[in-house]
């Protein structure tokens, strides 16, 4: 049994305690030690990405305790795939933090390097329960980083942020209870043996287990009823911490992922296509409803929000049709989408801090001291966010309109993309017009009274790099979509045909018999029965 | 004893949803506990309910609940109590910062009530 699947949690923990163990260090051993993590991190992905793109699908079970019973991590390609851009979203927030972002508070590499374990320990674990747990390790880092500075509207958009997600948590543990009442297993491939086979009188405990998960996911997503926490959240942040925010959306679009090819398909009887039909169209609405937010944005980081929301819109439209060549497709563009909204907020904020008071905030305000250079880089990331040719937004778009082609209600779809697209360009054309050529001249020169927000605006040509590395990588995204598009073809054809998943945890034999203890076996059933008949009776009433 | 738990478990719901969407954040706060509360009663039921069984499953031949389930809800509560240690501390930091326990900030205050990333 390799270590490999394990690393991606192990050494951001230890790096996180290690630095809490430096925090009255200078700032820049906390920085190198950050850093070479991060890089370690890109390494460690990178041999799980080489792995699993030959095919191989990698477990690892946790004080080897048998399947069912203890907590196994599964990289197959789609964890691998996650792993693979949290490190390197991960590599350019704290290369952009360690100019200065990351004095305006302690601990900021510290609850960084926190939030990465449990963005990866999400991605990998192969059991339910895990998944919240380490759902709820990431969350309670993100808080710390979200308010990371202070400042008024920071603290308020935090309080709102931290209350929703604390209320989301007790709605996972109640769709966890019903999981468990009802199917009487937490490992997920054990669920997807259990799911086609539900006692009498469970089905509709099993739907709305289903369902209320999926609620859960969807806050954590930011799709239509629930997205409207993410444009003020991700606004009052700080700059690098709302890049590395990009990807924990994509953690509620994994576990959508997941649960609904996996745990809850919608081949299963009790399941019936429910989760694709309910989210099709919330996820053509969001789109919907972002664009026109991005539209009426009234700050560049706002705008980029709201996209942010727009992509996670289109993405889910493909992933909500459960095909294998949607899934692919969806796969494909959250690639794209999400390296590049993380770009365009670090060019945001390096924008913005070039334009004294006024900030990002869509007036005349004077000329930005590098405009060339930061002229450049943002029409570059809105081209490539927008969906234009060269860019792998186009592709990614083409391939999710394609995948839609045969599906129910595909004129929806195609309309819905397109016009959400162009609504998309004309907010950015805008909002680019608005910044770079509607100057005024600086009305008063003593600039002092900076906001605290704003970091020091280091002028150093080599300020602009972390931008540039994510803006490099979705290019490569592009150039190499030959290679990436294989890969992630791959990754859907996994997903579209779990029986390798659970093959892979539970052993060959496909089921709990060959491993299991008599003793715990019965009592899990009994208290499954048990339901059932307590249900059965409370029905009949 | 169903009756009973479903009871408690409907009414620590209903008076969580009612609590968290109070306009201040103490008595947000108190919902949110409620809210954790069912939750995790609810949790410990996904093993059913049953008295007189041994607590442990320590003798062979007499029946005993199944162990998962308290498992679960001792993480769950453990990671609810520090989530609220967490939340008070922070409503504290908003009402000093903010100068007011309203959930929105000073509501009257137009500078703090427009929102939307500004800063």
């Amino acid at each position: 049994m390799s270590h490999l699947p394990i690393l991606p949690v192990i050494v951001p923990a230890l790096t996180a305690v290690t630095l809490l163990l430096f925090a009255r260090a200078p700032i820049a051993t906390q920085r190198a030690i950050s850093v070479l993590s991060m890089l370690g991190m890109v390494g460690i992905a990178t041999a799980l990405v080489v792995e699993a793109a030959g095919g191989s699908m990698m477990t690892y079970r946790l004080g080897d305790w048998a399947a069912p019973y203890g907590i196994v991590l599964v990289a197959d390609r789609l964890a691998v795939l996650m792993v693979a851009m949290t490190s390197l979203v991960g590599l350019g927030t704290v290369a952009f933090a360690a100019q200065g972002w990351d004095l305006h508070g302690r601990n900021f590499h510290a609850l960084l390097h926190f939030q990465l374990m449990g963005l990866n320990g999400a991605f990998l674990t192969g059991d339910i329960f895990n998944l919240f747990v380490f759902f709820e390790i990431l969350l309670i880092a993100s808080y710390g980083l979200m308010l990371h500075g202070g400042g008024r509207e920071r603290i308020g958009a935090g309080l709102h942020y931290v209350v929703l997600n604390l209320g989301g948590s007790a709605l996972f543990v109640i769709g966890l209870g019903m999981v468990y009442g009802s199917l009487g297993t937490l490992n997920m491939a054990d669920l997807a043996l259990r799911v086609g086979d539900v006692g009498p009188g469970l089905e509709a405990v099993v739907q709305a287990a289903a369902l209320l998960l999926l609620v859960v996911f969807a806050l954590k997503a930011a799709l239509l009823p629930l997205y409207f926490w993410l444009p003020r959240t991700y606004g009052a942040t700080s700059a690098p911490v709302a890049a590395l925010f990009a990807i924990m959306t994509k953690v509620g679009v994994y576990s959508i992922i997941r649960v609904y090819t996996l745990v809850f398909p919608g081949e299963a009887p009790v399941i019936d296509g429910l989760p694709g039909a309910v989210l099709l169209p919330i996820a053509l609405a969001t789109i919907v409803f972002a664009a026109l937010g991005a539209l009426a944005a009234n700050t560049l980081r706002g705008m980029v929000a709201n996209l942010l929301v727009v992509s996670v819109g289109v993405m889910m439209t493909a992933i909500s049709l459960f095909t294998e060549a949607s899934l692919a497709a969806g796969l494909y563009y959250m690639v794209h989408s999400t390296l590049i909204v993380a770009a365009l907020f670090l060019i945001v904020e390096m924008v913005s801090a070039e334009r004294g008071e006024v900030v990002d905030r869509l007036q005349p305000a004077p000329q930005v001291a590098r405009p060339a250079l930061l002229g450049t880089l943002f029409f570059v990331a809105a081209a490539a966010i927008g969906g234009l040719p060269p860019f792998g937004g186009f592709l990614g778009k083409v391939y999710v309109l394609q995948s839609a082609a045969d599906a129910n209600g595909v004129a929806w779809i195609w309309t819905i993309v397109l016009a959400g697209s162009l609504l998309g360009l004309v907010a950015l054309a805008r909002g680019g017009s608005a910044v770079f050529w509607n100057t005024a001249p600086s009305t008063d020169d003593d600039e002092i009274g900076d906001p605290p927000r704003t970091a020091p605006p280091s002028g150093r040509p080599a300020s602009a790099a972390p931008a540039v590395l994510l803006l490099g990588l979705v290019a490569a995204v592009a150039i190499l979509a030959g290679p990436v598009s294989t890969f992630t073809d791959a990754a859907a054809a996994q997903l579209a045909d779990p029986t390798g998943y659970i093959e892979a945890v539970m052993g060959p034999d496909g089921g709990i018999d060959g491993v299991a203890d008599g003793d715990i076996d019965d009592v899990a059933d009994g208290g499954t029965e048990g339901v059932a008949v307590e249900l059965q009776t409370g029905g009949g009433e | 004893m169903e009756l009973l738990l479903t009871l408690t478990v409907g009414v620590l719901v209903a008076g969580g949803v009612f609590l968290v969407l109070r306009p201040r954040t103490f008595s947000t706060i108190l919902g949110l506990s409620l809210l954790s509360y069912a939750a995790n009663v609810f949790l410990f039921s996904s093993s059913y309910v049953r008295t007189g069984l041994a607590p442990l499953a320590s003798i062979k031949d007499s029946p005993f609940p199944d162990p998962l389930p308290q498992a679960l809800v001792l993480t769950a509560i453990v990671i609810s109590f520090g989530m609220t240690g967490f939340v008070v501390v922070l409503s504290l930091r908003a009402y000093n910062d903010l100068g007011s326990d309203h959930v929105d900030g000073d509501v009257h205050d137009p500078a703090s009530a427009d929102g939307g990333g500004t800063s």
